[in-house]
């Protein structure tokens, strides 16, 4: 296995909860030592329930929140806490998609405009070698050159979206962290999106963090998976192994969630109960405990660890 | 069996800067009671305005009925007298799940004082005269103590813990999950005899959205309450519903029991649909094109610029609704059958 080109080490990220009066009352852990590498070259998804610290950890690792603790190693070089200046280069590689890339565009500026930004910003390009780099991504996003002379709302939703990543890609990120690219899309176009993603992983020898709750589009996409409970991964490994014998109780229980066309209604029998507890007052012990059905006392006491089982890492005392 | 809802070529028009725009073109629909069934489409295809055009909640200035007829146990809603609507129906008979559970409650009221706002009006114990609280809106002691009494049944029956404490709370001490539990509650509280619930577990997690589906069908199949429910996720529908009607570009287009409907989809878009669901094995196919404009929708078959087995007499004329099989109808002049397979 090739050198990771992102590397996180005990990742924390905890938000101060402050009362009418601004006292600190507590510590909403987001992130709380997290743990996960990724190879250049593959799709690694991230998932898991609303809250459960997912898109905190895609923006302390894109440095738009600070880590409380832990290390974020970029191509083997510590980034977590560079000064601003250092840090600002850094941002050239890894780049950070919205789940509307399209609503991140100037409506005032022309898409050749809004294209042409980044590199005035990060590249010392004279103006025409800007111009044949902006129109090579823009083909490469499969729209035409006139389109360079267009107002945002002169196009529909699709190409508005279409810009906004050919707008990230001018760079030529290394990394780049997809947050929810196609919630809220239509099937129809959310395949036309995932293509699009692939070709340009391609084209552009990209890495990608696709962040999402959508598990059919993570399987479809990914080739490892995380999975996610209130600030901390509980299950991570291959796709495939993943999605065929979850290990992890709560994996399970979310691969059971997910509605499946020919299959099993899951409504029939499907098993878990309640709501995740809020992170201010994560339980001890084993985080997903309170709804666990396998739960033992030991669960309470000790919280466990990833370790290795069947091929993938589960932190789980009896998985 | 007769129907509950007859929805009879129905045309919703929308004012545009650019003309009226075809939002439903002449779309048929049918409830039975005690049937939930699914109302499926894309982004733009009607199906929240025919859900709203059933309420009689459309925008005023913007959308103009064209024709049709929205038959309710018999008796056209669009021609009944709207104050009679209002009293007997709308609320009553025929009550509304909204998408998102985040702002259909008002963030200062408790919870427990906006349903009971909601008992004062359309509890069943009024009846149904055109004054449901009495005179200068006074609530009786009596139907209020009754009325309590079945939200807090109801609450409990949905799944929702502490009914009583939950009722002296504001709306953003619920999770998105309990606000539905809610929403359906309220939904249930009147009695009806059809729920229409739009994408009503869109904004939720999996994990939710099982339990929400499998309280609320539990509970409708126990009452015998009919659900139209609409949808953009096929795996939902086929989830909850004994039926499920396809809408594209304004029309109907395929409608069918929910097991022949995805064991045989027979109109052209249903199968590019459901096979642009992502697949275990990572394989995409979208749907070439774009949906048509509604203002200058194209003439014959609206999917036809986007169809792989488009004819001439799909450019020129419309097709007809045709029906395959026992309850199996579909808008199309070439039906895909069994054995050609795509």
């Amino acid at each position: 296995m090739s050198a990771p080109l992102l590397e996180i080490v005990d990742l924390t990220r905890h938000f101060p909860v402050r009362d009418a009066f601004g006292r600190r009352v507590g510590w909403l852990r987001a992130v709380d030592g997290v743990s996960l590498s990724v190879t250049p070259g593959e799709t690694v998804g991230l998932v898991g329930e609303s809250g459960c610290g997912k898109s905190t950890l895609g923006k302390t690792v894109m440095g738009i929140y600070t880590p409380t603790a832990g290390e974020i190693r970029f191509a083997g070089r510590e980034i977590g806490r560079l000064p601003r200046r250092a840090r600002r280069a850094v941002a050239k590689d890894l780049q950070y998609v919205y789940q509307d890339p399209g609503a991140s565009l100037d409506p005032r500026w022309k898409v050749g405009a809004s294209l042409h930004e980044p590199l005035r910003i990060h590249t010392r390009l004279s103006r025409t070698e800007r111009e044949r780099e902006v129109r090579a991504i823009l083909g490469a996003v499969g729209l035409p050159d006139a389109h360079l002379d267009l107002y945002p709302h002169e196009l529909s939703g699709g190409q508005q979206r279409r810009v906004g990543l050919a707008r990230i890609l001018t760079l030529r990120p290394r990394l780049v962290i997809l947050d929810e690219p196609t919630s809220g899309l239509d099937v129809s176009v959310q395949a036309s999106v995932l293509k699009l993603f692939r070709g340009l992983q391609q084209t552009f020898a990209l890495t990608y963090v696709f962040i999402s709750h959508d598990l059919s589009v993570v399987q479809a996409m990914c080739g490892r998976i995380a999975v996610m409970y209130l600030g901390k991964i509980v299950e991570v490994g291959d796709t495939t192994a993943v999605f065929d014998r979850p290990r992890h109780p709560y994996t399970q229980s979310l691969l059971a969630a997910v509605p499946r066309i020919g299959g099993r209604r899951v409504t029939h029998d499907f098993a878990l109960e309640g709501e995740p507890p809020n992170p201010r007052d994560v339980p001890s012990g084993c985080r997903f405990r309170t709804r666990c059905a396998l739960a033992e006392e030991r669960c309470a006491r000790e919280e466990p660890t990833l370790r290795e089982v069947d091929g993938r890492r589960v932190a789980c005392h009896v998985a | 069996m007769a129907d509950l809802l007859a929805v009879r070529d129905l045309r919703v028009d929308y004012v545009t800067d650019r003309g009226p725009a075809q939002v439903l073109d002449g779309v048929n629909l049918d409830v039975a009671p005690g049937e939930v069934v699914g109302l499926v489409g894309e982004s733009g295809c009607g199906k929240t305005t025919l859900a709203r055009a059933i309420l009689g909640i459309l925008p005023a200035g913007a959308a103009r009925i064209r024709g049709g007829e929205v038959r309710f146990k018999g008796v056209d809603l669009l021609r009944e007298d709207p104050r009679a609507v209002n009293d007997r129906v709308r609320g009553r008979a025929i009550t509304f799940i909204p998408q998102d559970p985040f702002t259909s409650f008002s963030p200062v009221f408790a919870v427990g004082t906006q349903i009971m706002d909601l008992m004062k009006w359309k509890s069943p114990r009024v009846g149904g005269g055109r004054r449901p609280a009495t005179l200068f809106g006074r609530y009786p002691r009596e139907r209020r103590r009754a009325d309590r009494e079945a939200v807090l049944q109801t609450l409990r029956a949905v799944h929702l813990p502490e009914p009583a404490r939950a009722l002296r709370r504001l709306p953003h001490e619920f999770s998105g999950g309990q606000r539905q539990r809610l929403m359906i509650a309220m939904a249930l509280l009147p009695r009806p005899e059809l729920i229409i619930a739009d994408e009503p577990t869109t904004a939720l997690d999996v994990t939710i959205q099982a339990q929400i589906l499998r309280t609320l069908r539990a509970l409708v199949k126990e009452r015998g309450v009919s659900v139209l429910f609409t949808t953009h996720d096929l795996a939902t529908a086929h989830e909850i519903c004994d039926r499920v009607v396809v809408m594209y570009a304004g029309q109907e287009m395929e409608a069918a029991p929910t097991d022949a409907f995805f064991a045989r989809p027979a109109h052209p878009y249903t199968r590019r649909l459901l096979a642009s669901v992502p697949r275990r094995d990572g394989e995409l196919r979208d749907i070439p094109g774009e949906v048509p404009s509604l203002v200058t929708p194209p003439p014959g078959c609206r999917f036809h610029p986007r169809c792989e087995y488009a004819t001439a007499e799909c450019r020129a004329q419309q097709p007809a609704l045709r029906v395959l099989a026992d309850g199996h109808g579909v808008r199309c002049h070439h039906p895909v059958d069994a054995d050609r397979d795509a």
